[in-house]
């Protein structure tokens, strides 16, 4: 098929156009990060800063506790992805592999899930949770993030082990291996990346996490980086932008780095998930 | 889950019976304590006048908390917001997606670049999209007014605590943060397309937009659909983004309706308020939803 020079002119117009749009926050992000105070004062702010520097991310240091709130913010996405990925697997196999009424419920609660009003199940939560001591703290955070990330870890990994094909796990049956010898050596080992692919997602869902960290962390010593972030806010409009840039800026990183590495596995996984049984 | 169940096939049977529950219960177990027991729970708080740390018993008041949420007008602007936030976001968020969907899904130059770039929105703290957008509209330090200023259209205003400009300007971060995902989900759908048909349309001399018509959406209708709907869904139940932009200001011009129910639990205490908030959200969801889809499914197969 050819395409004609003006089409393509004005397709290579419109991509710019989307670069720019997709670009341009973050890029500021990052100009005000950099920015000495005399210069985010200045009424003509620059693209590049005239006198870049770092004052603004050792600012950030002294003004909120950030290593703290990281720390927090690396225990509760770890745990919760690590816990989640733990028993998704196993239900996720079972799902994908036997058809029973109850995976047909696990399939309806994963969609069902999505429509909740987070609203509903917080008040609840946050009760059952101060009952069980466990308001205020990490370890109780890392619970609500697994079932939050549990529909999606269920939706991927059962596309995933989808994806195995059943003759494999026949003809080590057949080999005389038992059940679990052929998960650990036959579909174990071709479910690895998707797995690890599933835990790295909810390792980002749970750093990103903002809602949930919000309502149930009140102790500044306990809560995590998103919620740490807000404080640099203060009153409507007297945020001091600098450190607030060089801390959001931060805060991304990981999360980004993360995103990178998975990405595609992600798209992937979730166009295998909705392959039809 | 007897044995002798449907002919499922394969190793796959012999997983029946207690060894599928020993899979699964690690599972189950927590959703049905943290996700489904709580939302019954959530239901049935909508029924009482439970409030935070009051001493004396939540007691069972029927239908009051709903009807008191009848007659609540700020509750129901706060609904108009949030629809009109849902709408507003969505359908852009969904032609600026195919749009970029349909251009990367040619040979053109800079395609890495777009995909990279899109992983950013995506992949970032909501808190901290909120942030950087609140530096892009900042009245005085702020990018978009430091640009009219430049092209000279004016001062510009302070576009988050102006009563007209707060729900547009938060929409267009709204659309912006939610693209990417759509964007990724439509050119996965558009790999379905078959090539051959497009070709076959172009050598039969259909235009561009007959060739999208006739080849292109009906491939990419299922996925389109469910990625709307998904959308819409996520969208009218958003928080974060807005909390951090103007937290549902100036005068509530942005509370969209989770503002307002946690505002409700969380800072004024009335726990079976709020929930009866979250029942109403719910099921206001669920019809649109079913009005969205029973219409596209029915209304949309001959066009």
């Amino acid at each position: 098929m050819r395409t004609s020079k003006r089409v393509r002119a004005g397709q290579y117009t419109a991509l710019l156009a989307y670069l720019v749009f997709l670009a341009f926050p973050f890029l500021w992000l990052l100009s005000t990060a950099f920015k000495p105070p005399r210069e985010l004062a200045s009424l003509h702010p620059t693209w590049v800063p005239r006198d870049p520097t770092l004052a603004n991310f050792r600012q950030a240091f002294e003004e909120q506790p950030l290593l703290r709130a990281g720390l927090n913010s690396l225990l509760a996405a770890l745990g919760a992805a690590l816990v989640a990925v733990l028993i998704a697997t196993p239900m996720a196999y079972v799902m994908a592999r036997h058809r029973s009424r109850l995976s047909r419920a696990a399939t309806g609660w994963v969609v069902v899930s999505q429509a909740f009003p987070f609203v509903l199940v917080i008040i609840p939560l946050f009760l059952v949770l101060k009952n069980l001591r466990l308001i205020d703290s990490v370890p109780g955070l890392v619970l609500v993030y697994v079932v939050w990330a549990l529909p999606f870890a269920l939706w991927m990994l059962t596309g995933y082990v989808r994806a195995v094909p059943v003759e494999l796990e026949e003809a080590a049956a057949v080999d005389g291996a038992g059940k679990l010898r052929t998960l650990a050596s036959v579909t174990g080992p071709l479910l690895a990346p998707g797995i690890v692919a599933t835990g790295l997602f909810a390792f980002i869902t749970a750093w990103n996490e903002f809602f949930f960290a919000l309502v149930l962390l009140k102790t500044p010593e306990k809560q995590t980086l998103p919620v740490v972030l807000t404080h640099f806010l203060g009153a409507e409009g007297v945020a001091d932008l600098g450190p607030l840039a060089a801390a959001a800026f931060l805060a991304t990183l990981p999360s980004l780095v993360v995103f990178a590495v998975v990405q595609r596995r992600i798209t992937g996984g979730m166009l295998a998930g909705a392959v039809k049984s | 889950m007897t044995k002798t169940a449907e002919p499922a096939g394969g190793p796959a049977r012999r997983l029946s019976g207690p060894g599928a529950w020993f899979l699964v219960l690690p599972a189950l177990i927590p959703i049905l304590v943290l996700s489904v027991g709580p939302l019954l729970y959530g239901v049935l708080l909508a029924f009482t006048d439970a409030q935070s740390g009051r001493t004396d018993p939540t007691r069972w008041i029927g239908a009051l908390n709903f009807r008191d949420l009848l007659h609540d007008t700020l509750f129901w602007e706060s609904f108009r917001i949030g629809l009109f936030w849902a709408a507003g976001v969505t359908v852009p968020q969904f032609l600026l997606a195919l749009g970029l969907a349909l251009l990367l899904a040619r040979e053109l130059r800079l395609r890495w670049l777009a995909r990279a770039l899109a992983i950013i929105p995506w992949a970032m703290p909501e808190v901290v999209v909120g942030i950087m957008w609140r530096l892009v509209y900042n009245p005085d330090a702020g990018l978009l007014n430091e640009t009219l200023r430049d092209l000279g259209l004016g001062d510009g205003r302070d576009w988050l605590s102006g009563l007209a400009t707060a729900l547009p300007a938060v929409v267009v971060v709204g659309v912006w943060a939610g693209m990417p995902q759509t964007t990724v989900t439509l050119l996965a759908g558009l790999q379905n397309t078959p090539r051959e048909l497009h070709e076959a349309a172009a050598v039969d001399g259909a235009g561009a937009w007959r060739r999208f018509r006739t080849v292109t959406w009906p491939a990419l209708r299922p996925v389109a659909l469910a990625v709307t709907a998904l959308n819409l869904i996520w969208n009218f139940n958003s928080f974060a983004l807005v909390y951090v932009l103007t937290g549902g200001g100036p005068g509530g011009r942005t509370r969209l309706p989770m503002l307002f129910a946690y505002e409700e639990a969380f800072r004024y205490g009335q726990f079976g308020y709020a929930a009866a908030m979250g029942c109403v959200m719910v099921a206001v969801v669920s019809v649109l939803l079913a009005v969205f889809l029973a219409g596209r499914l029915t209304g949309g197969d001959d066009a």
